[in-house]
C-alpha cells in the first residue's frame, strides 16, 4: 500500500514537470501552427541560467526567477528572430530551422557553460524527506515541485479562461485566421504566447536541474516525452497538455514499478525480466496508440 | 562517390603509404569520439588528455611528429564508420583512437580493419573482440567493459554484502554491467531492474529498492543518467540505508563532482585516480589543471595513456605504421603511464591493477575521489583464454 502511495506520488511529480513542457509546446503548436523541437533547449538553457544564478546569489528562489526570466526573453529572441519567419511556411521547414536551433543552443551552451555536468545542490530548507505516514518517507524536494505545478496549472487555468489574453488564446488555438480578421494584433499575440510558453520550460528545467543532470543534450532527452504528452492531450489545449501529462506520467511511472512483477505472475523469471522490462519501456508508446486509434485528435482537442 | 574519386583517393593512400617522404610527413592520427549529446564531456576529456601528451611532446609522440584529426561521432555508430571511411580515403589515415562507446567502436572497426588499418581504443572495448573475435591489429589500452564491473563484484563480496539490487540501463552495455557484476558477486541476487536508455527519473525504481530491502545496490548507469540515479538514490534517503557500489563510469571525477553530497561516501572500483601516487601521475595532474583549467577525469588518464602507449609503439617501429612493427612496439611498450604497471595480455588487452575508491569531500567543498586500496592486482580480464592470436 505505502508503495502503491509513493509510486502515484513519483507520478503526480513527474506529471507537473511533464506539464510545464507540454503545455508550452501545445499552445505554440495550437496557435501558430509552429512544430518547435527546440522546446528541449529552452528548458536546458532554463536549468543553466537558473543553476548559474542560484549558486552565484546562493538562492535557489533567485536563481528560479533568473531563470524564468532568462529562459522567457531568450524565447522572445527567438521568436523575433527566427520562428517569425517559419509562421507561414511548411512544417518541413520549421523542423529544419528548430532543429538547427537545438545544435545552435547547444555549441552556444558548450562556449558558456561547458561540457562537463554542473553541481545543483538542493539548499538544505528542501533537502530531506518527510515522514507522510507510517513506513512512508518522501524526499521534500519532489513535494515542492508538485507544489510549484500545481500553482503554475491553477494560474494557467486563471489565465486561460478569465482574462483577455487567455481568451484570445483559446481563440487562436481554434482558428488564428479569424482573430486576426477581427483586428486583434497577431503578431505581438504570438510573441507573448512565445514567451509564456519558454518561461514554463525554463521553470521545469530549474525545477528538474537538483533532480537529474545539468548538462548539454539534457533538453533533447525529455522532447520525445513531451511530444508523447501533447500527441495525446490533443494539439492546442491546455487541458489536454494537464491530462496527458498526468496519464503518461501514471503510465510510465506504475508500468516501471509493477509490470515486471505482473509478468513473473505469468512467466518464467527469465522470460518475465526481459518481456517485463520492455513492455514496461513501450508502455506510453501503447496508450499513445491506443488513444490516436480511438480519439484521432488527442484527449481533449481544441475544437475547429 | 564517383568511381573515379574513388579511383583517386585510393591512389592516395597509396602514394602517402609507400612514397619515400613518409618518415618527414607527420603520422596522422584518427580521433574519432563523442563530443556532443550529454556525453560530450567524456569525449573533451579523452581528446584534452591525447592532446596534452603530443603537446607535452612538441607536436611528437615517442619523437615521431604527429597529426591529430579530431571529428565528433556524435554518438552515432554510422557516424563513426561514415568519419573512419572518409578520413582513410581522402586523408590516407591508417591509425585510429578516440572511440568511446562500444557500439560506435563496432560500427568503425571493422572498416578500419578491412583496410589494414590498425585500432588503438582508449575507453570502449566490446568482447566482441576480446575473445575468439580478437585482432592481431586491434588494441584496447584503458580496460576490456566486463572488467570494470567484475571489478565491482569482487568489491561487493570483499565488502561482505549478501543480498544486491542491480540496476542498469535496458541495452547492451547495461547488460555486460550487470552480467560482468555477477560474475564476481558471491552473494544473491534480489532483483534486476532494467531502465529506459533515455530515463532521467528513477524515483519508480527507488520505492522497488525500498521495498526490497536489499544489502547493497549496484547500479551500472553512467554520465548524465548515472549523476541523476545518484542524486535522486540519496533525496530518497537511500543512501543512508542502503550502501551503494559503483563501477568506473558511475563514480568517476565529473559525476562525482557535479552530484556533489549525494556521492559522499559512496564507493566503487577504479584503475585510475588523481591521487595516485606516481611521477607520471603527479605530473599529468598538474599539467592539465594548468592546461585547461579543470582537473582531469579518467576519461582524461585514458586519453593520456592511450597517446603515450601510441608513442612508444612508433619511437621502436621508427614513426612506421607498417602494421606489423607497429604491433611489436606497442606490445613489448615500456611506457610509464598515470595509472601506474600496465601491460598488454595475450588477446592485446590491458593487465593491469583495480581499486577501490570512495567519494569525499574535500578542503574545497569539491566532491572527489580518493583510492583506499586494492581490488584486483594485475589482472587481465575474462575473454582472453578465448583469444588464439
Amino acid at each position: 500500500m505505502q508503495l502503491l502511495i509513493e509510486q502515484s506520488l513519483n507520478a503526480l511529480q513527474l506529471g507537473f514537470t511533464l506539464f510545464l513542457l507540454a503545455t508550452g509546446m501545445t499552445l505554440i503548436f495550437g496557435i501558430m501552427g509552429l512544430i518547435n523541437l527546440a522546446h528541449g533547449s529552452l528548458y536546458m538553457v532554463g536549468a543553466f541560467i537558473g543553476t548559474t544564478a542560484a549558486s552565484q546569489s546562493g538562492s535557489i528562489l533567485l536563481g528560479i526567477l533568473a531563470g524564468v526570466a532568462g529562459t522567457a526573453v531568450a524565447g522572445v529572441v527567438v521568436e523575433l528572430l527566427v520562428f517569425r519567419r517559419l509562421y507561414h511556411r511548411d512544417h518541413l521547414y520549421q523542423v529544419l530551422a528548430t532543429f538547427g536551433i537545438i545544435l545552435f543552443v547547444n555549441e552556444l551552451s558548450t562556449i558558456i557553460w561547458g561540457r562537463a555536468p554542473l553541481l545543483v545542490e538542493i539548499p538544505d530548507w528542501l533537502n530531506g524527506s518527510v515522514q507522510l505516514m507510517p513506513g512512508l518517507s518522501y524526499p521534500v524536494y519532489r513535494l515542492a515541485v508538485v507544489g510549484v505545478g500545481a500553482l503554475v496549472a491553477i494560474g494557467l487555468h486563471l489565465l486561460v479562461e478569465r482574462t483577455r489574453l487567455g481568451m484570445l488564446v483559446r481563440a487562436g488555438a481554434t482558428d488564428r485566421d479569424m482573430v486576426a480578421a477581427l483586428g486583434v494584433n497577431i503578431a505581438r499575440l504570438y510573441t507573448a504566447v512565445f514567451a509564456l510558453g519558454a518561461a514554463f520550460a525554463g521553470l521545469a528545467g530549474i525545477l528538474a536541474a537538483p533532480i537529474q543532470s545539468t548538462q548539454i543534450g539534457m533538453g533533447e532527452q525529455v522532447l520525445i516525452l513531451t511530444f508523447v504528452v501533447v500527441v495525446v492531450g490533443g494539439v492546442g489545449s491546455v487541458k489536454g497538455a494537464f491530462a496527458g501529462s498526468m496519464l503518461i506520467a501514471l503510465v510510465d511511472t506504475l508500468g516501471r514499478a509493477y509490470v515486471p512483477g505482473l509478468f513473473k505472475l505469468l512467466f518464467s523469471s527469465s522470460v518475465a525480466d526481459a518481456l517485463g522490462t520492455s513492455v514496461a519501456s513501450v508502455a506510453i508508446y501503447l496508450v499513445m496508440a491506443v488513444v490516436l486509434i480511438v480519439h484521432p485528435q488527442g484527449l481533449f482537442p481544441e475544437s475547429r | 562517390m564517383t568511381v573515379g574519386s574513388k579511383l583517386a583517393a585510393g591512389l592516395l593512400v597509396l602514394a602517402v603509404t609507400t612514397g619515400p617522404t613518409l618518415s618527414a610527413e607527420p603520422v596522422k592520427i584518427g580521433f574519432i569520439t563523442t563530443l556532443s549529446t550529454t556525453a560530450g564531456y567524456l569525449g573533451e576529456d579523452v581528446r584534452d588528455g591525447f592532446l596534452l601528451a603530443v603537446k607535452e611532446g612538441g607536436g611528437k609522440l615517442g619523437g615521431v611528429p604527429v597529426e591529430v584529426l579530431v571529428e565528433d561521432d556524435n554518438l552515432k555508430p554510422a557516424n563513426a564508420r561514415q568519419i573512419a571511411e572518409k578520413m582513410m580515403q581522402r586523408e590516407g589515415v591508417k591509425l585510429f583512437t578516440g572511440l568511446i562507446f562500444s557500439n560506435t567502436v563496432l560500427a568503425a572497426v571493422p572498416a578500419v580493419l578491412e583496410k589494414k588499418g590498425l585500432f588503438v581504443g582508449l575507453n570502449g572495448a566490446p568482447s566482441q573482440y576480446a575473445g575468439a573475435g580478437c585482432h592481431k591489429y586491434y588494441f584496447q589500452t584503458a580496460w576490456q567493459n566486463d572488467s570494470l564491473h567484475e571489478a565491482t563484484g569482487q568489491l561487493a563480496t570483499n565488502l561482505g554484502y549478501r543480498r544486491a539490487v542491480l540496476l542498469a540501463a535496458n541495452y547492451p552495455a547495461g547488460k555486460d554491467a550487470i552480467s560482468g557484476f555477477k560474475r564476481y558477486f558471491k552473494g544473491d541476487v534480489v532483483e534486476e531492474i532494467y531502465t529506459r536508455l533515455d530515463q532521467t527519473d528513477f524515483s519508480a525504481e527507488m520505492a522497488r529498492i525500498r521495498s526490497l530491502k536489499p544489502d547493497v545496490v549496484f547500479q551500472g548507469h553512467s554520465g548524465g543518467q548515472g549523476i541523476a540515479f545518484l542524486k535522486q538514490y540519496a533525496q530518497a534517503g537511500l543512501k543512508d540505508e542502503i550502501p551503494m557500489v559503483l563501477s568506473e563510469p558511475s563514480l568517476e571525477q565529473r559525476t562525482a563532482a557535479a552530484a556533489g553530497s549525494a556521492a559522499v561516501g559512496l564507493v566503487g572500483s577504479s584503475h585510475w585516480n588523481t591521487d595516485f601516487d606516481n611521477p607520471v601521475n603527479t605530473a599529468f595532474v598538474k599539467n592539465f589543471t594548468d592546461s585547461y583549467g579543470r582537473s582531469p577525469s579518467v576519461y582524461a588518464s585514458q586519453g593520456y595513456d592511450a597517446a603515450l602507449l601510441i608513442g612508444s609503439a612508433l619511437k621502436a617501429s621508427g614513426g612506421s605504421l607498417d602494421p606489423d612493427s607497429f604491433r611489436k612496439g606497442l606490445l613489448a611498450t615500456d611506457a610509464k603511464l598515470t595509472r601506474g604497471p600496465f601491460r598488454f595480455g595475450p588477446n592485446q588487452h590491458p593487465v593491469e591493477s583495480w581499486y577501490q575508491v570512495k567519494a569525499e569531500a574535500g578542503a574545497d567543498g569539491q566532491v572527489a575521489l580518493k583510492t583506499v586500496g586494492p581490488i584486483f592486482e594485475q589482472r587481465g580480464d575474462s575473454h582472453s583464454d578465448a583469444c588464439k592470436l
